[in-house]
Formats: structure tokens, sequence, C-alpha cells
């Protein structure tokens, strides 16, 4: 079997408030091999941001991952200490942000900001980073970047200051780039232009990805294997084919029945889910899904589902008591066995 | 908490047929630039630039575009929160651009407006059905009885409990507010709603159960909408003609199948093209991607505005401003696509 | 930019010329005049009577005011009716110290304020944190005087380190040592009143950046937490404080009128508190020009100081 980049185990994700401990992501798990694309999928408070920035360990003063592990090339993220994990930070593993209108130091020009990474991992004099951030940003599309590196943020369009930070991420040839909805708060014809700039990079070297967000359009274009993720935990994984070709957990499917699509001609009403996504507060006992799930019986109330494989390659996972009844009925009859 | 969405009626045929319910002719909305010791202006943002449009009753009219490109300063002229700099506004047969705030107030009923975020759009220190029968009261529709009955059925129709009426507004999810912005802007009756990107903020799922409201409420009601949005695949399912603007102009207007099938604006197919499908098979497909960025208002391009991003244009597109020209498709492009 | 400078000042024209008048006429409604202060019992009716007229004092209040302006615009602001010299010969005497004291305690208060600001805003809701919220507190809530004089009984008279009036010791030639002596205590005194406001500042400014989007960048680039703090929040938490200096000037001056008062600073705010005692017009009028001006200018010269650190702000 391949050699995997990055294991993520069971991690449990948990911030200390006033009033305890509140867990935030529990149960994640996945793996991703060097230059795949990974997606991570689902709503707004489902834990895809936290589970991003625990492997980048930026949780801030209260957050921690408090059990499971984060393997990246062997080394485990969670339990490192703090200068090795800053060695990894913009280094081996880079992050992209969703506003780059806010992600971007508004008071230090582009060319400084942009040498401060090249500097501090690749141990470039001052000329030798200025001239490399330089030839960066030329590869992600900016023109005048001479000119560039010394304006401020603020003089470049989101657009614009979407590549740049795209230019720093990847400016110390990451093994692992995160991109924390790099896209959403872009117009889409802007959009259309930086996934096609993360495609042909993705190309040109062997980074591998991991893409968060809530657009499974984006998706269904970028990615080799998804995530969906519900309130905290993944209840699904797949490829990205097999996921909205057949898809298994109903919040899943909901996820696809309720885009518009603009592809084909569609005169039925959209699919929606009922409810909201539960607060970290007060979550559902047993599946966190059961109270907006059609399906949902008496086992779904009470008790948790585990992610469990669908298939022997073990590719596709759900977590959901129906699809796991279901799968046992056709192994029964196909006399296969786990 | 069940949507009214049993009630099955033939959808009125919405051939574009009688009087307009609102037609804006030649509509400007400059905003001048100041400059010098004496403030003098030294120019305008030309956020509209001589729009004009129908709207007849009972259809959905779908405007689309990028952002500065003008759709919400068009909806807000048209409900009057700006008063238009140039052009007429005529909603019933009535000329609204140039009434008083008196005139106005008797017109406002007929007139509302949704936000594309209606936290801020509510006041956080009063009770949901405060805010709700506020406008009932102000405008002498109902005695404070009646006001607080038809409160209640209001929040029943966009389907939520009649308790909620004793909430405060933070005590809503994002989904949940905007549905009590469209029960605000139901309660007066009004014949017009302009919903000014009701879903944008909102996560798929519940993007979808507030559009399939929309829908339900305009059948039961018999409402007319202009339907401002960035996402296609919302417009296209809400909308029955669709109206497609950049900086300032309408470049094409359509019935939505044609529009979708039939582009004819370069720009609109870039805008459909940009679109990410939620279908990884279609990945990899022929698409156009537009380059650079969105030109400022204040310094639009000579000409055709689009010509600096249009990947077919050629010497009359850098002189001549186009005209939207045709009945049924009309198209402001001096080289259409056929 | 140019532009708009001259557009500041052509702006800042109509409010000084308000402010003369205001000043003019509140000090005029004061009870008291000047020849009754230094009417001695000899004088007659009669001659206090013609003092006045000498004075100009029995014309009608504009026709005062008229003469006082169109003097005041050949730059000539009269004689002091208490010492008979020239007004801004006085004044040029005393500008010099009160300068002193002033841009001393600012510094005082800078030096204070950043660091314990910062610190405060990093350790939010720890130990420090509490402390410095207190001692801030107190800063803004003693008055100065208080402050002014529990510094000479302790550094005075408990503990004889610093001396507690003046500028040099009498009968001495001055020189830079003992003047920085006397410095202390009401540099101190004046400083960490204004630290105690600025603290808050700092803390509330690095606190809102803290929070912001690119520190998470600049940490994810793994640079130390010590450049994420003093770099990239440091620098937007600046601007705030930066600029409040415009703030602080009118602050400045009113506590520097105190504290002149109780260390015998030879500046201006003692000389303002005597020109009170005796009614001295002339000498009023100016000293309230000068402080004026000084608060529009100091407006000015924050704005201009934005657009110097945001590098997102243009004027033009």
């Amino acid at each position: 079997m391949e050699e995997y980049l990055l294991k993520v185990d069971k991690v449990q994700t948990v911030f200390k408030t006033g009033k305890g401990e509140i867990t935030s992501v529990e149960e994640v798990s996945f793996q991703l091999k060097p230059g795949q694309t990974i997606g991570i999928v689902g709503e707004s408070g489902c834990g895809k941001s936290v589970t991003s920035l625990s492997i980048m360990r930026l949780l801030g003063k209260h957050g921690y991952v408090k059990n499971g592990s984060i393997l990246f090339n062997g080394k485990d993220l969670a339990k490192i200490s703090e200068a090795e994990m800053r060695e990894i930070r913009g280094n081996e593993i880079s992050m992209i942000f969703q506003e780059p209108m806010t992600s971007l130091n508004p008071v230090f020009t582009i060319g400084n900001q942009m040498m401060e990474g090249i500097r501090l991992h690749m141990k470039l004099g001052k000329k030798e980073a200025r001239n490399y951030a330089i030839e960066m940003l030329n590869s992600v599309g900016i023109p005048r970047s001479e000119a560039i590196m010394n304006e401020f943020p603020h003089a470049l369009s989101g657009g614009m200051r979407q590549r740049v930070m795209i230019a720093m991420a990847l400016s110390c040839r990451p093994r692992l780039l995160i991109a924390d909805e790099p896209t959403t708060a872009l117009d889409v014809t802007i959009q259309a232009q930086i996934l096609e700039l993360m495609k042909k990079l993705r190309s040109q070297s062997n980074t591998a990805i991991i893409l968060i967000t809530h657009d499974l359009g984006v998706v269904a274009e970028m990615v080799d294997k998804i995530i969906v993720m519900y309130a905290g935990q993944v209840v699904e994984e797949a490829d990205v084919f097999t996921l909205f070709d057949n898809p298994k957990h109903p919040y899943t499917k909901g996820l696809i029945g309720s885009i518009p699509h603009i592809e084909t001609h569609q005169e039925d009403r959209l699919i929606s889910i009922p409810g909201a996504v539960p607060s970290l507060q007060n979550m559902p006992t047993g599946c966190r899904f059961h109270t907006r799930c059609e399906f949902a019986t008496e086992r779904c109330l009470q008790e948790q589902p585990n992610l469990i494989q669908l298939d022997e390659t073990g590719e596709h996972k759900v977590r959901c008591w129906l699809a796991e009844e279901e799968a046992y009925v056709s192994r029964e009859n196909k006399e296969v066995f786990v | 908490m069940s949507l009214p969405t049993e009630i099955k009626i033939e959808k009125p045929s919405k051939e574009r047929t009688g009087t307009p319910l609102l037609e804006i002719n030649n509509l400007k909305q400059y905003y001048p630039i100041k400059k010098g010791i004496f403030s003098k202006t030294v120019g305008h943002v030309k956020a509209v630039d001589g729009l004009s449009l129908q709207i007849y009753p009972g259809e959905t009219l779908g405007l689309v575009g990028e952002s500065g490109c003008g759709k919400s300063t068009t909806g807000r002229a048209i409900v009057q929160l700006e008063k238009p700099s140039e052009g007429e506004i005529i909603f019933d047969g009535k000329n609204i651009s140039n009434f008083t705030n008196r005139e106005m107030r008797s017109i406002r009923t007929e007139l509302q407006i949704i936000f594309q975020d209606p936290y801020s759009s509510l006041n956080p220190r009063k009770r949901i059905g405060d805010l709700l029968s506020e406008p009932l009261l102000f405008h002498k529709l109902a005695t404070p009885s009646e006001a607080k009955k038809k409160v209640e059925d209001m929040l029943e129709i966009v389907g939520l409990p009649k308790s909620y009426r004793n909430r405060y507004p933070h005590e809503f999810s994002g989904g949940q507010r905007q549905r009590i912005g469209i029960a605000r802007a139901l309660i007066l009756n009004p014949k017009l709603i302009v919903c000014d990107e009701p879903v944008s903020a909102l996560d798929v799922s519940i993007q979808a159960q507030v559009l399939n409201l929309l829908k339900d409420l305009q059948n039961e009601f018999n409402l007319t909408y202009l339907f401002i949005g960035h996402g296609l695949g919302a417009v296209k399912y809400i909308s029955d003609r669709i109206a497609v603007m950049y900086l300032g102009n309408i470049v094409e207007i359509a019935k939505t199948e044609e529009m979708f099938k039939n582009p004819k604006h370069p720009y609109t197919l870039a805008l459909l093209n940009a679109y990410p499908v939620p279908n990884p098979h279609l990945r990899g497909r022929q698409r156009i991607v537009l380059e650079g960025d969105v030109p400022s208002p204040a310094n639009p391009p000579k000409g055709c505005k689009f010509h600096t991003r249009c990947p077919i244009a050629q010497s009359k597109c850098r002189e001549e401003v186009p005209v939207l020209t045709g009945v049924h498709h009309s198209v402001a492009c001096h080289f259409p696509i056929n | 930019m140019f532009q708009y400078i001259i557009r500041r000042l052509l702006i800042a024209i109509p409010v000084l010329l308000g402010v003369t008048i205001f000043n003019f006429f509140i000090i005029n409604l004061a009870p008291g005049n000047p020849v009754d202060m230094f009417v001695n019992p000899n004088m007659s009716a009669a001659d206090i009577l013609a003092k006045k007229e000498a004075l100009g004092l029995n014309d009608p209040l504009w026709e005062q005011y008229g003469r006082w302006m169109g003097s005041m615009l050949q730059g000539d602001f009269g004689y002091s009716f208490a010492t008979y010299e020239p007004v801004l010969d006085n004044i040029a005497a005393r500008i010099g110290p009160t300068l002193l004291l002033m841009g001393t305690a600012l510094i005082i208060a800078y030096l204070i304020a950043i660091p314990v600001g910062i610190l405060s805003a990093t350790k939010q809701y720890s130990f420090i944190d509490y402390l410095t919220t207190t001692f801030s507190f107190f800063g803004i809530s003693i008055p100065n005087f208080f402050l002014g004089l529990g510094a000479i009984y302790v550094f005075g008279i408990v503990f004889p380190i610093f001396p507690t009036g003046g500028m040099t010791t009498l009968g001495s030639s001055g020189g830079f040592v003992d003047t920085f002596m006397h410095l202390v205590l009401p540099a101190m005194v004046l400083g960490t009143a204004i630290a105690g406001s600025m603290v808050r500042y700092v803390r509330s400014s690095m606190l809102e950046v803290l929070g912001q989007d690119y520190l998470r960048t600049a940490r994810a680039k793994g640079l130390r937490e010590f450049f994420v703090n003093n770099k990239h929040a440091l620098r937007n938490a600046l601007i705030p404080i930066v600029t409040i200096i415009g703030l602080e000037i009118p602050l400045l001056i009113g506590g520097a009128v105190v504290t002149e008062q109780i260390f015998q600073w030879p500046g201006l705010g003692q000389l303002t508190i005597q020109s009170i005692g005796s009614r001295d017009y002339p000498m009023l009028m100016a000293l309230n020009f000068i402080a004026a001006f000084t608060v529009l200018f100091s407006n000015l010269l924050t704005d201009l100081m934005y657009s110097v650190v945001d590098p997102r702000i243009k004027y033009n």
C-alpha cells in the first residue's frame, strides 16, 4: 500500500471555556496520499475549519487536540513541541484562508509579507528572497510583480490578494496545502480563475491539498476524495465520483439534492434538509443527524453509529445505521464477510 | 414546522402580457467623487448607468452579476431607499421616482424588500412579534389585537412556530432570520418584493428551504419578485426571466430556459461557464475563463464596457456602445453568440 | 495632501475666530476687572475711572474686541495689565519650560503605556491584566493635584530625593542635571496621569488587532509568537495610539496648568493661573488663543499621522 502523507485518526478537538471544555470536533479520521486532493464539505458549524486548524495547531489559546493523532510524515502533530510545529508551518504544511481581504496585514507591503516566510524557512538572504518572491508572484499570474512587491494589500483586488496568498503558501514548496474556503468570498468569474490556477499549480508539483468548502460544485471540479462532515464528525467518505453517484448518508443526499443545478433543466422542488445544524452545547444523543433525518429510527435516537466501510477496498465509509444495515443485508446475500 | 407546501395551485402562465407592474426607464445612480480644496466634484462612480427593465405581474425577474455591477443599487432605487440620480421608476402606473416621502408612504406597503443579512436589519432589542406588527400599526392597517393575530398567522406561513413572536432576533439561526425578514415584507401584503441576495449568506440546505418558501409564497399570494443574486443556481431555480448586469447596465435579458440554453452575450456565457457544476463527470469540460478583474465603475471602459475582458472583442467594441436589442431575448452586444 | 492641509487650515480660521469671541466675552463676564486688582486705598474714584478709561475698559465690549482683533492680526497681542510688558515677551519666556514639561510627560506616558498595554492585552484576563487595569483606573481617577501633593510628600519630604518646586535651584545657574532633577516630579505626575488612560487605549486597540485574520496568516507562516505580536499586531495597534496624541494634547494643556502651579514650574500654565488672578485680559486672550491654536493644530497633525502610519489612508 502506498505511503500516506497525512493520517488523521479519531481526532477530538476541544475548546476551554469558562464553563468547562466544549468539544468542537471528534471522531475525525481520514488519510491523504502525496499529491492527492481531498475535499472537506459540510455546512457552517460542522467543524471543517476546526479540523484544518487542528492540523496546523492554530486553535488559539483555548483550543487543543485532546485525543487522537495527526500523523504527518511519521510525526504526530498533536504531540510535537511548538518549536517543531513552527518549522512545519508555512514550510511543509501551508494554508490559505477564506477572506483575502483580511488575511493580509494591511500595514506591510506584499513584498515584506511574501519574504517573511521565504527568509524564515529557506534561509535566503534579503536579495535572493526578494527575487524568489517575485518569481513566485509571476507563477501565480500576477502582472507587474516587481511593482506589486512594493504595494500594500489594499491596492489589490480580492482575486489578486488571493493569488498573493497562494504564492505565499506555495513559496516553500509545501507537501500539504490546506485551502479553507479559498474562493467563497470571490465572484464567480474570479473563482474560476483561482480554481484554474490551483489546478495548474497542483499539476506542476506533488503537493497534496485539503480543500475545505461548502460548495459542492467546487469539490466536484477539484478533488479526488471527499469527506462529509456533520456536527463535528465525519459522516461519509468516498471518492468524488462515488459520493456524487451513490451517496449513502441521508445528510450527503440532502446536501446534493439541495443544490440548484444550472446544467440540467429542473422544474421540481429542491430537496431541503429541515432544521439547522445543532449547536455544540446541545448535541443530540445517538446519531447527531437524527433530528433532521427523515429516516431516523429508534436506534438512531439511542446509539451513535460508527464510521464503517461499505466496500472491500475501504474507500467508501459512512456513519449511518441504515446504511450499515443495508450493507450487512447485501453482504449476507452475496456471502461476503468483512 | 411544516411549510404550506401542499397547496398545489396551477402556476399562472407567466407570458409577458398586459402592463408591467414595474417599469424602469433609463435609471442612473451616480455617486460623486470629490477632490481639491473646495471638494469639487471631479467625477462619478456610475453604479447604475442607464438601466431599463420591466417586471410583469406574477413573475420573478432574476438580476445577476458580480459584485459592483449595480444590481443591489438598482434594488434599493426601486424601493426608494435611495433617490435615483436620473430616470423614472413606474410602479403600478405611477411614476414614483419623484414622489415625496408622504406620497411614498402610501406605496410602501405594496413595495417591500428583503435583505441579504436579515440580522442587521432587525432591531436586536425588539421581540419578533413587535418587529412584525410595527409596520401594520404604523400604516394603520390593523388594531393591536388584529396585528397580533396577523403576526401569528404570518409566522406559521413562513414556517415558524407562533410562540416565536416572544423571542429576540439573536435567538434565531440565519435561515430562521431570513424567514422573519420574509414575514416582515409579506405582512403588508405587498405586490412586489425586491429580494436582495436573500440566500447568499445561507448554507445550501437552508438556502433550499428559503428558496422553496419564496416559491410557495409566490404561488399562494400571487407575488411578483425581483430576485437579486450572484449564485446562478439559485437565480435559475426561482426566476422566470433573468437579466444579466455588468458595470451598471443590463447586457442580456431573456427567459430563464432560453438564457441557459442559448446565451448570446459573451459575458453571460462566461458566467455560466465559471459556475462550478456539482457533477464530477463534467469536469474538464471546455469553458471560457475570463481574465482580469471587473473595471472600476468610477472609470468604466469606453465603448462596450465588457470589451476589456471579452474574448471576442473587436475594434468596434472599443468605440461604440452596444444597445440592448431584441424582443424576447435582448442582448447588448455587437457580435452576439448564435 | 497639500491641498488637504490648505483646506484644513482654511477651516481652522472661522473656528479660531469663534474661540476668540467666546473667550473674550467669557473673560469679561467674570466678576471684577483688572483695575480692581491694583487699586490701593489711596486712589480716588476718579483715579480709578481714569485708569479704566486709559485701558479702554469703558468702551463697549464689541469695540474692545474689535481693537484686540485688529492688533492681533498685525501680530500685536498688546501689553500685560499686570506687568506692563509685551504679552508676547512674557509668553516667549515661558513657552520653553512648558514644552519641556509636556514633551517629557508625553514620552513617559508612551514609555509606560505601550509595553504595559501590550502585556495586558496578550495576557487578557490574567493576573497581570487585572493589575494593570486596576492601576490605570487609579491613574485616570486620581486628580493631578492630589498625585502631585503625594509625590511632593513622598519624594520631597519623606525621601528628599528630588526638589519640589521651580525649574532650577535658586541662586544657581541651572544646568542640565539641575533642571533634570527639577523636571522629574512634575513630568512623572503629568506623565502617569496620561499613561493611565493611554494604557487602556493600547490594551483595547491591541485586543482588537489580536483577533484579526492576518495574525493567523502570520502564524501559519511559522513565525514566532513574539514576531506575530510585536511586528504584525503592534504595528496595526499603533495606528489609533499614535493618533490619540491629538486627543491627549488638550488634556496635557489642562494637566500642565495644575501641575505647573503645584511644582512652581515657570511655564505657561503657571502664567495662566496668575493672569486669571489679576484679570490680565490681554494675557488671557493670548494664552487662550495659543491653546486653541495648539488643539486645532494637533488635530490636523493627528489626521496627517493617520496617513503616515496607515497606508490605506490617503488625503486629497
